[in-house]
């Protein structure tokens, strides 16, 4: 086996200290740019069309089934310890605190993270980032930031639909296949969801969406400062890959974080 | 050991010699890592002149190219463009400065998403204040120019290389700026078009009375539209000075270049035997 050389360490953490200075620093110039005047809100606008509007059909379909599944789980599990009323309470409290935030980050990661990615790579690839900064026009405002800003407000919605078509999936299965009571399982639903939990999953969706924007669009931005040196498509690619392979880390890294702070 | 360049007096517009130069770069070296790519450059460029930056694949052409937009920061020397000190400025200097600029970019760089005309009226939407007609007007103005006022509704994606080449010339000088730099206006070009291009560039100068600084290879081109240019070699400035000079240079790499033959170092067969076992690195 290989050894690794002292240098070569020194080296291998100087660069990941430099990559992790320069992803502070593409997050604080975005958020500022993003945050203070002028502000325009159709490139807003038109990113939360194309993250959160062009997502729902996916998240729709994605809580529907996982609704269902959890409720199926929990009703064999609840069953064996005669504890079946307790239904709505396990699925809204799941959906509510983990399932909805991690599974609707990791599927926008999928569907938007990865477009975000690959568009900004192929724009620095093809030099279009360079002619922004040649027009004096910052390509963190121009681009990153309403992408950025975007993402933070479209994810908490987006899960919050998540866990309302999820509870609704549950509700099928509990109540239509099952023949548990309406009254059940909605009130132990009401019962058990405390404001602490929503909040939990409001936190977590933002967090994730911030994270998920984060990460893809600094993985595109910074294609050209790829230690790998590969541009054209195959930069791409492997860029757009890694962008997705972090942010789905980070997300459930960040997911246990958040929990143990809250809980 | 490389020859020094040879020194040749500007023959840039005659109506723009009691102006100042519009670039003014000096002892200009530049790295990548600890690679040297660019020795001791130094490139003056006057008013209403176009220079031409000449050279092989690889020879720093680039490199000195986003030397003189402040893309890239010098190890040593400095860069003065339109009266400014480049390495003086801060970000909202330099943007200050580049809204005075135009830069062609060798593929066009359209924005993808963007038809032809919201390309060329973005940098109006960025800076001014003016309103949609108005805007509408100006850049229906430069699309005409560029003979591309039919096309204004295509995407990129529909144009030919020769019509995204004007499509970004047309963004580029939009703002009426004071210096355009075109970056390989020929590459990949027919010869018609590629001609046709060169016209284009010099109505541009003709109508706009602006410096122009070109980076090419295409020995046709550089010989139809330079006032003056700059011969590159690894690096190095090997000779500044008006076409008839470069034609008449007895420099051996640049009556190379001319040949459109490669430049080859005679082969040291002793040397190359030394390097094989290791004796010389």
């Amino acid at each position: 086996m290989e050894m690794i050389r002292p240098t070569r360490m020194v080296d291998l953490l100087a660069d990941r200290i430099a990559r992790l200075g320069r992803a502070g620093v593409f997050l604080s110039t975005a958020l500022w740019q993003g945050l203070t005047p002028p502000w325009r809100l159709y490139p807003v606008v038109r990113q939360i069309h194309f993250i959160g509007a062009r997502s729902l059909p996916v998240i729709v379909v994605a809580g529907t089934f996982v609704g269902m599944v959890v409720a199926l789980q929990f009703h064999d599990t609840l069953l064996r310890f005669g504890a079946v009323g307790l239904l709505g309470a396990a699925v809204g409290l799941s959906l509510v605190r983990e399932l909805g935030p991690v599974i609707t980050a990791l599927v926008i990661i999928g569907r938007a993270g990865s477009a975000l990615c690959a568009e900004i790579s192929i724009m620095r690839n093809e030099h279009q980032i360079d002619a922004l900064d040649c027009m004096a026009v910052d390509p963190y405002r121009f681009l990153i930031a309403p992408r950025l800003l975007a993402a933070i407000i479209s994810v908490p919605l987006l899960t919050a639909i998540f866990i309302g078509v999820g509870i609704g999936g549950g509700y099928f299965v509990g109540v239509v296949l099952f023949g548990l009571s309406p009254g059940a399982y909605l009130g132990g639903m009401f019962d058990s969801v405390l404001w602490r939990d929503l909040v939990m999953g409001t936190v977590k969706g933002s967090v994730f969406g911030l994270l998920m924007a984060w990460i893809c669009l600094a993985k595109g931005f910074f294609l050209h400062l790829d230690p790998a040196g590969a541009h054209g498509s195959e930069g791409v690619s492997r860029v757009t890959t890694d962008a997705v392979v972090l942010a789905s880390i980070s997300v459930l890294f960040s997911d246990y974080l958040i929990s143990a702070l809250i809980l | 050991m490389p020859a020094p360049a040879q020194s040749v007096p500007a023959a840039g517009p005659v109506e723009s010699t009691a102006l100042p130069p519009v670039i003014e770069a000096h002892n200009l070296s530049s790295h990548y890592g600890t690679r040297q790519v660019l020795f001791d450059i130094d490139l003056t460029v006057g008013p209403g002149e176009i220079m031409v930056i000449m050279g092989h694949s690889g020879c720093g052409k680039t490199t000195l190219f986003r030397h003189l937009l402040g893309l890239k920061a010098p190890s040593t020397g400095t860069v003065r463009v339109l009266g400014q000190d480049l390495a003086g400025l801060d970000r909202s200097g330099i943007y200050r400065l580049r809204k005075r600029l135009g830069v062609a970019f060798q593929n066009g760089a359209l924005f993808s998403s963007m038809s032809v005309r919201e390309n060329v009226e973005l940098p109006l939407h960025e800076h001014t204040r003016l309103d949609r007609n108005t805007i509408r007007i100006m850049s229906r103005l430069k699309l005409n120019f560029m003979r591309l006022a039919e096309h204004e509704d295509l995407m990129p994606a529909q144009l030919s290389g020769g019509m995204l080449k004007r499509a970004g010339l047309a963004r580029a000088v939009v703002m009426d700026p004071q210096l355009l730099f075109f970056d390989e206006p020929s590459a990949g070009l027919d010869p018609v078009s590629a001609a046709e291009l060169d016209r284009l560039i010099l109505d541009l100068r003709g109508a706009m009375k602006m410096s122009i600084v070109i980076i090419t290879h295409e020995l046709q081109s550089v010989f139809n539209i330079a006032d003056r240019i700059m011969v590159m070699h690894a690096g190095r400035n090997l000779l500044t000075g008006t076409p008839d000079e470069v034609r008449s240079s007895s420099d051996r790499r640049i009556v190379h270049m001319l040949n459109r033959s490669p430049h080859q170092e005679e082969f040291d067969a002793d040397r190359y035997l030394r390097t094989l076992t290791g004796e010389e690195q």
